[in-house]
């Protein structure tokens, strides 16, 4: 269900950090951002579909909190990418990311009630365990600003939360 | 009869909360960067435990079968506690934020 989503970030974490070159391959802060940036975007409007399209209190529940909080804490990435004159810059791993993203989101699109909710929250699930593996081995260890570091550290407790919080959906929905 | 039904509520009011509130005190766990700080209170029946969210998130303060306080970004809410225990909650937004309230008897 979320393979290709998996396997495309995984192979860009691969590829772009831990690859061949290896330590000359650490994403630098300004990538950094925009992954983080990214991820949380991505969720956003996977979320925004699943406001749209169920019907389960609980999913819409869950979602409606992914839309809030993944929008708070990017503009606090962008209010502090402003501060430290930081410019957010495109990479690899962004854009396996979005393209994760998109096919996981035709895939969504096509479902509907029971089977669309089952399919968004464990997608969700797997998500976010697979942003919280890249903040844990690459992104925080990588990270040289302290501020940026911290937001991410921040956003890796918030990121586990949300997987908490949608395994315990998925529990209900069986 | 009716003599009866307008004394008995104070009565009632009167042993509740005077011994209670005598001592009473409030304790504040604030919130910040997703954690509850401190995360473990001791506290006595009466008291008020309030939560100070200081995060950008809404978090809730909940005891599962129990109460829920909910708490919307840069606000706060509190309990009064009304009996012996332990009490561990969480945040059923972020399930992975815990805290606990250890109750004793005033
Ligand atoms: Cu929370």
């Amino acid at each position: 269900m979320t393979t290709r989503l998996h396997m495309a970030l995984a192979a860009a974490l691969i590829l772009g950090t831990a690859g061949a070159a290896a330590a000359a391959d650490k994403p630098t802060d300004p990538q950094i951002a925009h992954i983080a940036y990214t991820a949380g975007a991505l969720d956003v409007d996977m979320a925004k579909l699943a406001i749209s399209k169920s019907k389960n209190k609980d999913v819409v529940d869950f979602a409606n909190g992914m839309v809030r909080d993944h929008e708070a804490v990017n503009v606090q990435a962008l209010d502090l990418v402003k501060k430290l004159k930081v410019t957010p810059e495109d990479n690899a791993t962004s854009k396996a990311l979005s393209e994760a993203s998109a096919a996981e989101k035709a895939k969504l699109e096509k479902l509907d009630g029971a089977a669309f909710d089952k399919a968004y929250v464990a997608n969700e699930v797997a998500y976010h365990k697979q942003v919280n593996g890249a903040l844990e081995t690459v992104l925080i260890p990588s990270a040289k600003n302290a501020e940026l570091k911290s937001l991410l550290e921040t956003g890796l407790k918030l990121f586990q939360g949300h997987e908490q919080h949608a395994e315990m959906v998925a529990a209900g929905l069986k | 009869m009716s003599t009866h039904r307008r004394l008995l509520p104070v009565v009632v009011l009167a042993l509740g909360t005077g011994p209670l509130s005598a001592h009473a005190e409030t304790i504040t766990v604030t919130i910040e960067k997703m954690a509850f700080s401190p995360a473990e209170i001791s506290a006595s029946v009466g008291d008020t435990v309030q939560w100070v969210n200081k995060d950008t998130f809404a978090h809730t303060a909940t005891v599962k079968g129990g109460w829920e306080v909910m708490l919307p970004v840069a606000k706060s809410g509190s309990v009064v506690l009304d009996k012996a225990g332990t009490l561990d909650y969480f945040c059923r937004f972020h399930p992975n934020m815990k805290g606990r309230i250890t109750v004793s008897a005033p």
